[in-house]
């Protein structure tokens, strides 16, 4: 047991050495870090991103309102601030259906092959065929318009990539001698897939949910602003840029403002996908025994 | 002598593993013979070597036999039992009889495991015992293999090359199997650390009364742990004899050109004997040559060579060969 504390404990220092060397990815970390704690303390601040203030309209940044007011005087801060909230929720709920659909269809595609294989990978090739806007546009007509229905239509229609990444993997993986060995002394089949193939795909599955919580935040950001996302009073990055249109001219800020956010954010997301396969892999790094 | 006494524990009669190979439009197109009709007998006990050059069907061979394959054609029999056309976990009491080891001691071992678990996945299997007493087993089996206690929850990637073949020994030894298939187990180490774990190999014959198949193409070490050693050519054994008498007395062309391969120590000897080249690459085993298989290549071939293929005949005792010239 000690020994196995002992490799956390070294998977840790290979994370803490790489952030020294990569001082981008320390700053992405603290600004992830803010972002999530200030989504999550959100309602216990004194703001109200419903409250209007028709005097106050269209403000720009002051001391009372640092992120300025928006068409109806409502302050900016707390409507990004909630957006985040929303935005950081759609990402990570649509990237957790996402990554456990193209997981498990990933696996048992390339690990039982035959027909099976052959099935699953023209679902994958049929519905990464279709435009998903197209697709989006058309189940939001059946689906009541909210949060849900927008992690559910973002889950199951981006979750094809990480199927066919997962299933490259595992062909090569159940050929290697110990998948064999596996099945030559009957371990079941699933359990295959979860003691020995899963583990090994980990690092590409994290990099991938990285990324994937970065999508997912774009795209509700672009259904939003297409109107096809979160709908009003409620905000997303997304649904902020999208009433910022209308005040280009006057009120430019309020565009800038969730841009950056959602620009910056994608980006620390990017870089923790790193830090975290760093983590994960126990090779990489591990040059030095002790 | 030895196929007559005894009692065969594994058998193999005229099997056949084919690969079909599919064209483009996904029809069976032709197939790599890799094992083509072998028949042969492996006593309980002994240790028989199986050479031949890369790409001759060696390690299909051995994988058919313990059913890690499935046999395209012929039967196996395990202790007098036809497995054959077992399938499924009607299987499962053989393979925890017959155990491999494999040659690459890195792709062996699931990196994500630490050794107690890579050595707890067979037994677990197999063992109804609880887990308190499996704990004590599997330190039991690691000291045999001369790893350490501490050992036990280290990672793959923490060994050397021989150490975690050391493991995969282990691995295949705690479900207390009857007969190990060693396939190529000592090609990818060090000579230093290849005689340790050749050595720790014969240890354990001796002490838990193991049948070895032991796939190689280093041919001192094949003689030095053999009983007796098959000689194989493009899918076909060629030629079976007792390990002493197959390296003084070869009597298949074939033989003899891998026996003068053998590097030899000694200056003035290594002058005087002559080394048999053999022409040619080793035809495809998707288009076997008709009638001999080695007559394309043989420095002695004749005519008829090429007409009938040469059955496996005891040409003395024990000592069987398929030439038609000898």
């Amino acid at each position: 047991m000690a020994m196995e504390k002992k490799n956390q404990k070294r998977r840790i220092g290979n994370v803490i050495s790489a952030l020294k060397h990569d001082k981008l990815a320390m700053v992405s970390l603290v600004f992830l870090g803010a972002i999530i704690i200030l989504s999550l303390i959100a309602p216990l601040l004194p703001l109200n991103p419903t409250a209007t203030d028709v005097r106050n309209m269209l403000q720009p940044p002051s001391l009372a309102h640092p992120f300025g007011t928006d068409e109806v005087g409502r302050d900016y801060l707390a409507r990004v601030i909630y957006g985040g909230r929303v935005s950081l929720l759609v990402g990570v709920l649509a990237m957790v259906t996402c990554v456990c659909v193209g997981v498990v269809v990933g696996t048992i595609s390339g690990y039982f092959g035959g027909w099976i294989d052959n099935f699953l990978m023209r679902v994958v090739d049929i519905m990464s065929s279709i435009p998903w806007m197209i697709l989006v546009t058309v189940i939001s007509l059946f689906l009541k318009r909210g949060l849900k229905s927008i992690i559910i239509v973002i889950g199951f229609f981006t979750w094809m990539e990480i199927a066919r990444l997962v299933r490259a993997e595992t062909l090569s993986l159940k050929e290697r001698e110990y998948v064999l060995y596996a099945k030559f002394v009957g371990v079941p089949g699933h359990l295959i897939i979860l003691r020995h193939i899963i583990p090994a795909v980990l690092p590409t599955i994290i990099i991938a949910s990285s990324t994937g919580i970065a999508n997912a935040i774009m795209t509700e950001s672009s259904l939003s602003f297409l109107g096809l996302g979160i709908q009003q009073p409620m905000s997303s990055w997304g649904s902020l840029l999208q009433s910022a249109q209308g005040n280009m001219q006057n009120a430019i800020y309020m565009a800038i403002l969730p841009g950056l956010l959602i620009v910056l954010t994608i980006f620390a997301f990017n870089k923790l996908g790193n830090l975290l396969r760093i983590f994960v892999e126990p090779r990489t790094m591990a040059g030095e025994k002790d | 002598m030895a196929d007559k006494k005894g009692q065969a524990l594994l058998e193999a009669r005229e099997l056949e593993k084919h690969f079909p190979v599919k064209d483009f439009f996904g029809r069976k197109r032709q197939a790599v013979k890799a094992v083509d009709g072998i028949t042969l007998q492996i006593q309980k006990g002994e240790t028989f070597g199986l050479v031949g050059e890369s790409g001759c069907g060696k390690s299909t061979l051995g994988r058919t036999l313990i059913r890690m394959y499935e046999p395209t054609g012929g039967q196996i029999m395990f202790d007098g039992q036809d497995i054959t056309n077992l399938q499924g976990t009607d299987l499962l009491p053989y393979h925890k009889r017959m155990q491999i080891i494999f040659q690459d001691p890195y792709s062996a071992l699931d990196p994500h495991h630490n050794v107690e678990e890579i050595i707890r996945e067979p037994m677990a299997l197999y063992s109804k015992e609880p887990r308190s007493a499996i704990d004590g087993q599997i330190v039991e089996i690691l000291k045999k293999v001369g790893m350490k206690e501490d050992d036990l929850y280290k990672y793959a990637y923490e060994f050397s090359g021989g150490q975690r073949q050391r493991i995969g020994i282990a691995r295949a030894l705690a479900v207390k199997p009857e007969f190990l298939l060693c396939d190529e187990p000592i090609s990818a180490l060090d000579v230093s650390i290849q005689a340790q774990v050749v050595n720790m190999l014969e240890d354990l014959q001796q002490e838990l009364g193991l049948t070895y198949l032991f796939v190689a193409h280093d041919l001192s070490m094949v003689r030095h742990i053999s009983t007796r050693i098959g000689v194989m050519y493009l899918g076909k054994i060629v030629e079976i004899a007792e390990s002493d008498e197959l390296y003084e007395n070869p009597l298949h062309p074939y033989t003899e050109a891998l026996l003068s391969a053998i590097p030899v120590a000694d200056p003035i000897r290594a002058r005087n004997s002559k080394r048999k080249i053999i022409k040619g690459d080793l035809p495809s085993p998707m288009d076997v040559p008709k009638g001999c298989r080695f007559h394309t290549r043989c420095p002695y071939a004749k005519p008829e060579c090429g007409m009938e293929e040469p059955p496996l005949l005891e040409r003395a005792s024990g000592h069987y060969t398929a030439c038609h010239v000898r």
